[in-house]
């Protein structure tokens, strides 16, 4: 007889009954119905809705339209990404301990007052990124009405915490002995920047940057599915009518953008480097 | 003839790497049933390609080969997959995933016996933990059957390895320096356990050893491989001095070309266990 | 040279930020003007007081556990179908069972995951169901692409091995692979259930259930009280599954 048992064993057992002790709530609660997609007369709507997405809307009143919309997309998510910028470079400015002069005498660690004082622009950072951007588009729905406006300030503020926090920690990865130097010379904090992180940084924000920019055209894309605006207001404006061929052609269009999007920005990053 | 009464042959056997590099020519070989062989020569001579043809791993480029009274490369895969669970190959470095217990680990040995469910059954709960246990304690690794394989050192895993081959209770076993990682004493006594199974469940032994003296020690009829041929196959009380040394003349450091199978895939020291 | 392209790059930048504004003819000061800044006071004001009766919060507890199973179970099957389809893609069955799963892959994920809610809700109906079938649908085209990289860095040996001892081709895999690709399946599994979590909260805009749905409705009806008792709750739960998330990594994923 073996002396020794299993010592996996018992764990492996609860582990798998708490497992299933949480499955079958998370079964009923989510109303899992596989079936559904496979019930014969949803089965023959879908069939009859997908192949009306083929062959995919191309007259030329619709393809106008089309234009309009993805020029309307890109320039929310240009625009947006502007504003972003406007709010993340002061806030991260305000908010990194590469520009403390507390921090000289410490090796790089603030004062503890220093410190406090930076907190709510931390904390004003993390809650612009903490709400999802659609809802911000949605909340920008309700006050402002439908349309890019909405879109362009959802993803001004949400890009522009998420930009802030990310630029202050670049800031503060840089080699920050120059810098330093300088504020010690008595150099201001924005001439300090400018002389002593900027160089260093430059190549990465601008990098980051255009990944964001390229997200923000997705963003904008999701948010126009709650009115704001763009791409996605269309889609969204087809599907409920049913046209199938108008929702294949933006699907396509879609996956374009983001796919030219994608090697615009790997070029553009490239050159920039 | 059952299988228990069929050794191997070798038929004028070959084998070429996809690069055109000649691994193995002109292999003329006969094993009767039970027999215990060792395989000596130097590096890059081709032992660990010659063990692999023998497993069935690696098919020869030309010539015939026949494991336990049946050429292998004439079956279907099925019939192939069980003429392979007859025939355990102890590899070179251990083929034993880190995070795996000792104890699944053996019992995979037989899992070219066991249904596909029983085997996956196993994987939660080991169904013969005893006899797993068994194996090991051949090996004094008894008190290691719960522990996982990266918490053991190289010789351990060596022996781990063996304990698998052993479990599976082949009819024919190859073993590809079985005791490289252990001190002369632990080799000694490993080596003959495995002529003590060889023995008792009369199986055809093949083992490739590094160390001579181990082979002349333990094993009554020795092969010499040098350069992909077989320079010698006598009884082991026949082979003089002079045989040995133009076996292992101008044995030169220089990297010898490794059978993509080869490469252990735990990047381990292989530390004196 | 290099200095005049640069030069040229930002001003075209620059070009292109302006043109973004006057494309779309924003009127970002008229919102400053007038009787507007008043306005959006006024309904922001609706938000500083969340509403925290009971019945909404019994409401609200319903529709985080729903999101939460919809992430949960969404990412649960993502796993498994990820899997199934990262075998093929990571080249196990040959080059055109490759291609073939690899595109399919690619098209599943593509598709964000809001589109993929509407389509299922056109196919299904309203309610979690279609945010649970969406969710599963785009992350099994991240998962599966995931994994098949994850499957195709792992070393052969083992399985191969097995397959020496005349074992299956399944149960090589289950003893040979597995043990070694466990952790990263699991790491990357549970960032996308983090990622689905937030998903799942907004999903509900388009009818898939959830808090998403709550929000939807308390803001078309312009209750803005109730809103930001959704909103603490999206945040909370989303917070909730990172610290759970970041205690399961620990343990399983780094220890391991």
């Amino acid at each position: 007889m073996l002396s020794q048992r299993d010592p996996a064993a018992l764990p492996r057992v609860l582990l798998t009954l708490l497992a299933l002790a949480l499955l079958w709530p998370g079964l009923v609660l989510s109303e899992l119905n596989l079936a559904v997609l496979f019930d014969a007369g949803n089965l023959g709507n879908m069939g009859q809705f997908l192949s009306s997405f083929w062959p995919p809307a191309h007259d030329p009143e619709f393809l106008q339209l089309l234009a309009q919309a993805t020029l309307q997309t890109l320039a929310i998510a240009t625009a947006g990404m502007s504003l972003a910028l406007l709010l993340a470079i002061p806030l991260a400015l305000l908010a990194t301990r590469a520009l403390s002069i507390s921090a000289l005498p410490r090796g790089g660690q603030p004062a503890w007052w220093a410190s406090a004082l930076r907190w709510p622009v931390k904390g004003l950072l993390i809650v612009l990124r903490s709400v999802p951007e659609i809802v911000w588009a949605l909340l920008f729905v309700r006050a402002v009405g439908l349309g890019p406006t909405a879109g362009v300030l959802a993803i001004g503020i949400t890009y522009g915490g998420m930009l802030g926090k990310v630029y202050g920690e670049i800031f503060e990865s840089t080699d920050l002995r120059p810098t330093r130097a300088l504020l010690l010379a008595g150099s201001p904090r924005l001439s300090a920047f400018a002389y002593g992180v900027l160089p260093n940084a430059a190549g990465e924000i601008l990098s980051y940057s255009v990944y964001r920019w390229e997200c923000a055209i997705r963003a904008s894309v999701i948010m126009g599915f709650v009115g704001a605006g763009g791409l996605g207001q269309q889609i969204d404006l087809s599907l409920r009518m049913f046209a199938g061929a108008e929702v294949a052609s933006m699907l396509l269009t879609f996956l374009a953008l983001v796919l030219l999007a994608d090697l615009f920005s790997r070029w553009l990053r490239g050159r920039l480097a | 003839m059952s299988l228990r009464q069929q050794g191997l042959r070798l038929i004028d056997a070959g084998l070429s790497y996809a690069d055109g590099k000649v691994a193995l020519s002109g292999l003329n070989l006969s094993v009767a049933a039970g027999e215990s062989i060792a395989i000596i020569g130097p590096s890059g001579a081709g032992k660990t390609s010659l063990l692999h043809l023998l497993a069935s791993h690696l098919r020869p480029s030309s010539g015939q080969i026949e494991l336990l009274g049946q050429a292998p490369w004439t079956l279907p895969g099925r019939q192939r997959q069980q003429l392979r669970s007859q025939i355990g190959l102890i590899q070179q470095g251990s083929a034993l995933p880190a995070r795996q217990r000792v104890v699944t680990a053996v019992l995979a040995g037989k899992l070219g016996q066991w249904s596909t469910g029983k085997s996956l059954l196993s994987l939660l709960y080991p169904l013969d933990a005893e006899g797993a246990a068994g194996a090991l304690a051949q090996l004094d690794l008894a008190d290691k059957l719960y522990q996982r394989c990266d918490q053991l050192s190289g010789g351990q895993l060596q022996r781990v390895a063996i304990a698998r081959v052993l479990y599976q209770q082949p009819q024919l076993m190859l073993a590809d320096e079985p005791v490289s990682a252990m001190d002369p004493v632990l080799a000694s006594h490993t080596l003959g356990v495995l002529k003590q199974y060889a023995r008792n469940h009369a199986c055809t032994l093949l083992a490739s050893l590094h160390a001579v003296d181990l082979a002349l020690a333990h094993f009554s009829r020795v092969i010499g491989l040098r350069d992909g041929r077989i320079v010698f196959d006598q009884p082991a009380s026949c082979i003089s001095p002079a045989d040995l040394a133009a076996l292992y003349a101008n044995e030169q450091l220089q990297a010898a070309h490794s059978p993509a199978v080869v490469a252990p895939s735990i990047p381990r020291q292989v530390p004196r266990c | 040279m290099k200095r005049l392209g640069n030069l040229a790059l930002l001003l075209a930048v620059l070009a292109t930020l302006y043109a973004s504004f006057a494309y779309l003819k924003l009127d970002l000061l008229g919102l400053f003007s007038g009787d507007s800044p008043m306005m959006m006071w006024r309904y922001a004001q609706g938000f500083l007081q969340p509403d925290f009766s009971a019945e909404l919060l019994r409401q609200i507890g319903r529709g985080t556990l729903e999101t939460l199973a919809m992430s949960a179970i969404g990412t649960l099957l993502a796993s498994v179908l990820g899997l199934l389809l990262a075998l093929p893609a990571a080249g196990r069955f040959g080059a055109l069972a490759k291609a073939v799963t690899r595109f399919l892959l690619n098209a599943l994920r593509a598709i964000p995951e809001l589109v993929w809610a509407a389509l299922m809700v056109l196919a299904a109906g309203l309610g979690p169901n279609a945010g649970t079938l969406a969710l599963t649908l785009h992350t099994s085209g991240v998962l599966g692409r995931l994994f098949a990289e994850a499957l195709e860095n792992t070393p052969a040996q083992p399985a191969q091995a097995l397959r020496l001892t005349g074992s299956s081709s399944i149960s090589a895999f289950c003893y040979g692979t597995l043990p070694g690709v466990w952790p990263q399946l699991l790491a990357y599994a549970l960032y996308r259930w983090e990622n689905n979590i937030r998903m799942a909260s907004v999903l509900g805009f388009v009818g898939a259930g959830g808090l998403g749905q709550m929000l939807y409705i308390s803001l078309s009806l312009f209750q803005q009280a109730q809103a930001a008792s959704v909103i603490l709750a999206m945040l909370l739960l989303v917070l909730l599954v990172d610290l759970f998330s970041n205690w399961a990594r620990q343990r399983w994923v780094q220890a391991g």
